[in-house]
């Protein structure tokens, strides 16, 4: 079983059919597999290989526009996004309202393995407060199951995809069990002086956790861990784990990783999951609906073939949507089924962003070395202020960790620019000697925090507007409350405090917080639309992602959240679709689905 | 001294109308650049990362010969060689700015609006105070011109459109240099190797910063 097209497709049969190829559908297939499942996964993209099509080391001027981000690439020319943004030709939404602040973008790939071949690969576990906000402060949902529920299956995605980081046992900040974390990389100048400046302000500054291989996997001890009694998934997953390869420090993880040192969907659970003979993938097939059997139950899915433009109808004992959460949403909404509670593309969620640089005298001329490392958060800030938060004393209800980075990256078109803030505007030799003077001074920082759902934000079907499969699409309104832009403007001011601290210097002052705030769906953490609740009338499905109304019909992207917590959700994702996958084996087993 | 004079040309958005006067005073009789055709293609959402991508292949570059030399003039203006590296054209920055300005995006029309009018003028300018073109002008003539512009906070009120393009144009110029293999080396990027480990920042770093 293999890579297969949608006309092999239709004569075979399958115990599940995934929907989508991502993190979620990834470690749904993976799971499923291992166990012997037949599983057939549908990707609205094209098929995607890493090894060959990965530009590893290739420098900016090698590229059109020295890399740039444009419409047709918005990360940049070398980010491993195909057919992918905010904008997808031919594959429009809309929004209920003309204001920019009540606009909500969506961001869609459209290849094999979506979104994690470019991913930040920031890997945070969301700690017990998390799961339980609304018990701890009035606001938003309690999520239908608790922190412990969840850890052993963080543990498991963590050993299995490989993640660096350590245990600093702070508030709400889990530590991970011994032996499952891989060592954190040595941090740079910038974020020891971040740490230590920030000491000062009381803000902890720790290693951060990102999905990428500091050094091989223990490709013995591992796969007894994470299939125990299961020699043959033992046995595949020990062969795939020695092909891939500890990050050699260089080259940004966002163009992908053709040495699998860091986590992608398609270097990490696909390719085991092949292994098994198990899986069978249609790329380039775009699901429209879900459909229903007599008795109400899920029979299969309806999708369209990009190629021929061929509608074609599979079927299985199980479906799974992992398209991403709006997606899912959208499948959903277009099929009519599991929304008896009327909760479908309610309570939608992204992450709250602001940023804000500076430079720092203290960080010029430095002796030249290699800052590359593993490219994205050495160190970061996980929130601090629980506390005061609780008392009431911030104005807002929940928290934010941040993101910062400094020194010599690969230069792109912002190497030297703007200088004029700093040298007031020249030009010649002295241009020069300013832009290695300032070149690895200039520091960023980013806030990344919880928003809370509200009723404001949902997605719905556009009575009007299809796409260019004739697909009904969604509608989004958008609404922040005060709690994410009075968080927006804390982050701000900190930042600035920052870089007071390490005697820094920045082109602007802290703005407001509705101005600082980025609009929602920038950050791309969007989830939520078919909120997880232990109540029938008032969530879509059950802690597994299973719906009510369709017991055979099974969520394990982002859709079912029921909080978005600061923490990137991905991590949280594979998690909960591994845990929801276990759950689907059992009821398999059973025979109950 | 008075820029207004020189600068009554209205350059903003009209720098095809400046043309003839231009050509009547001696500038290249060949139009500036060649028009970014309207429905001009871009790379696509699917290009095909492992090729060799150099200006003139994604789409067509448009600056004219003349245009070129001006460029080529300015750009070696703002980066010059020195002990470190050669000047920016030497590394094919004009190549580069050429390919910037030429593109379909937004951005890059966008900034085509500020470039090639700001080219028209600094020619005029040099025309206008010396008699000569931008890139036969001595070096202390070109700097008198880019004294006035290099500064946006000092610049003339009646200066500040040209101040804008010079930082522009000064933007472009380091970006397409710095991303040389000559430019990295020159501002001190030491980095895109493979390494066996990450040492993290060496002791007489720390010591400097006053971490160690």
């Amino acid at each position: 079983m293999s890579f297969i097209s949608a006309a092999e497709a239709d004569k075979n049969t399958y115990d599940v059919i995934v929907v989508g190829s991502g993190a979620a559908g990834g470690q749904t297939a993976y799971t499923l597999t291992m166990d012997g499942v037949r599983v057939l996964m549908l990707e609205a993209g094209r098929n995607y290989t890493p090894a060959t099509e990965t530009p590893m080391m290739q420098t900016n001027a090698e590229a059109p526009l020295r890399g740039s981000g444009t419409p047709e690439k918005p990360f940049g020319f070398w980010d491993a996004t195909i057919d992918g943004g905010w904008d997808v030709p031919g594959e429009p939404y809309t929004s209920a309202s003309d204001d920019p602040a009540r606009k909500f973008v969506w961001w869609r790939s459209r290849m094999l393995g979506g979104r994690t071949n470019h991913w930040g690969r920031i890997s945070l576990r969301n700690g017990p407060y998390d799961f339980k906000p609304y018990s701890r402060d009035g606001l938003g949902f309690d999520w239908p199951m608790s922190y412990e529920d969840l850890a052993p299956y963080y543990d498991k995605v963590e050993m299995l995809i490989g993640v660096y980081g350590a245990n600093d046992g702070l508030e709400n900040t889990p530590n991970s069990p011994a032996g499952v974390l891989l060592p954190p990389p040595k941090p740079r100048v910038s974020d020891l002086l971040t740490k230590q400046r920030g000491a000062k302000l009381g803000i902890p500054v720790i290693a951060g956790h990102r999905a990428v291989l500091t050094k091989p996997l223990d490709h013995t001890r591992l796969p007894k861990l994470l299939h125990p009694g299961n020699e043959k998934a033992q046995s595949i997953l020990s062969a795939d784990m020695q092909k891939r390869a500890a990050c050699f420090f260089a080259t940004p993880c966002g163009r992908g990783c053709s040495i699998r040192a860091n986590y992608q969907s398609t270097t990490v659970h696909l390719p085991p999951a092949l292994d098994t003979g198990n899986l069978d993938i249609v790329t380039d097939a775009m699901v429209r609906t879900v459909t229903k059997r007599p008795d109400g139950s899920a029979e299969g899915v309806i999708y369209i073939d990009r190629k021929t433009g061929a509608e074609h109808h599979v079927k299985a004992r199980v479906v799974v949507l992992a398209a991403s959460a709006l997606e899912s949403v959208r499948i959903l909404l277009n099929s009519g089924v599991a929304n008896s509670s009327g909760k479908v593309g309610k309570y939608i969620m992204d992450t709250v962003g602001a940023g804000f640089s500076g430079q720092v005298p203290l960080l010029e001329n430095l002796p030249l070395h290699n800052e590359d490392g593993v490219d994205g958060l050495h160190l970061y800030s996980p929130w601090w202020l629980y506390k005061e938060q609780l008392a009431g004393k911030l104005g807002f209800a929940r928290g934010y960790h941040i993101e910062f980075g400094g020194g010599r990256t690969m230069p792109g078109m912002g190497a030297a620019s703007g200088l004029e803030w700093l040298n007031g505007g020249n030009y010649g030799k002295k241009f020069k000697e300013d832009a290695r003077r300032y070149y690895g001074s200039q520091m960023w920082f980013s806030g990344r925090g919880e928003m809370i759902p509200n009723d404001d934000c949902y997605a719905e079907l556009d009575s009007k507007v299809k796409d260019k499969f004739g697909i009904p699409v969604l509608r989004f309104h958008w609404k922040w409350s005060q709690h994410e832009i009075g968080q927006a403007a804390h982050m701000e001011k900190t930042f600035a405090e920052l870089l007071d601290a390490m005697g820094g210097r920045y082109p602007r002052k802290p703005q407001s917080g509705d101005k600082a705030i980025k609009q929602g769906g920038i950050i791309i953490h969007e989830v939520g639309g078919a909120m997880m609740g232990d109540d029938p009338t008032k969530s879509v499905t059950n802690s597994f992602g299973q719906c009510w109304d369709m017991k055979n019909l099974f969520i394990t992207d982002g859709a079912t959240l029921c909080s978005n917590a600061d923490k990137n959700p991905t991590l949280t994702i594979m998690a909960l679709a591994w845990r929801a996958s276990d759950r689907m084996l059992d009821l398999l087993k059973r025979k109950e689905l | 001294m008075s820029l207004d004079r020189r600068t009554t040309i209205k350059w903003m958005f009209a720098a095809a109308a400046t043309v003839p006067s231009l050509h009547a005073i001696g500038y290249a009789p060949q139009p500036q650049a060649r028009d970014v055709a309207a429905n001009q293609a871009g790379y696509g959402t699917d290009p095909d990362l492992t090729k060799d991508w150099r200006p003139g292949g994604p789409w067509p570059l448009t600056l004219g010969v003349a245009a070129r030399l001006t460029t080529a003039a300015l750009c070696d203006l703002i980066i010059p060689a020195d002990d470190v590296s050669p000047a920016a054209s030497a590394v094919g920055v004009v190549d580069f700015i050429d390919e910037w300005i030429s593109a379909p995006y937004p951005q890059q029309r966008s900034d085509r609006e500020i470039i090639l009018p700001g080219l028209t003028w600094i020619e005029a300018e040099a025309q206008g105070r010396f008699g000569k073109a931008f890139a036969a002008l001595a070096q202390a003539q070109k700097e008198a011109i880019a004294n006035d512009v290099c500064s946006p906070a000092k610049a003339a009120a009646s200066a500040a459109t040209a101040a804008r393009f010079f930082a522009k144009f000064r933007d472009l110029t380091a970006g397409g240099f710095y991303t040389t293999p000559v430019g990295m080396k020159d501002i001190g990027y030491v980095g895109n190797v493979a390494l066996a480990k990450f040492d993290g920042p060496p002791l007489a770093v720390l010591k400097k910063v006053g971490l160690a």
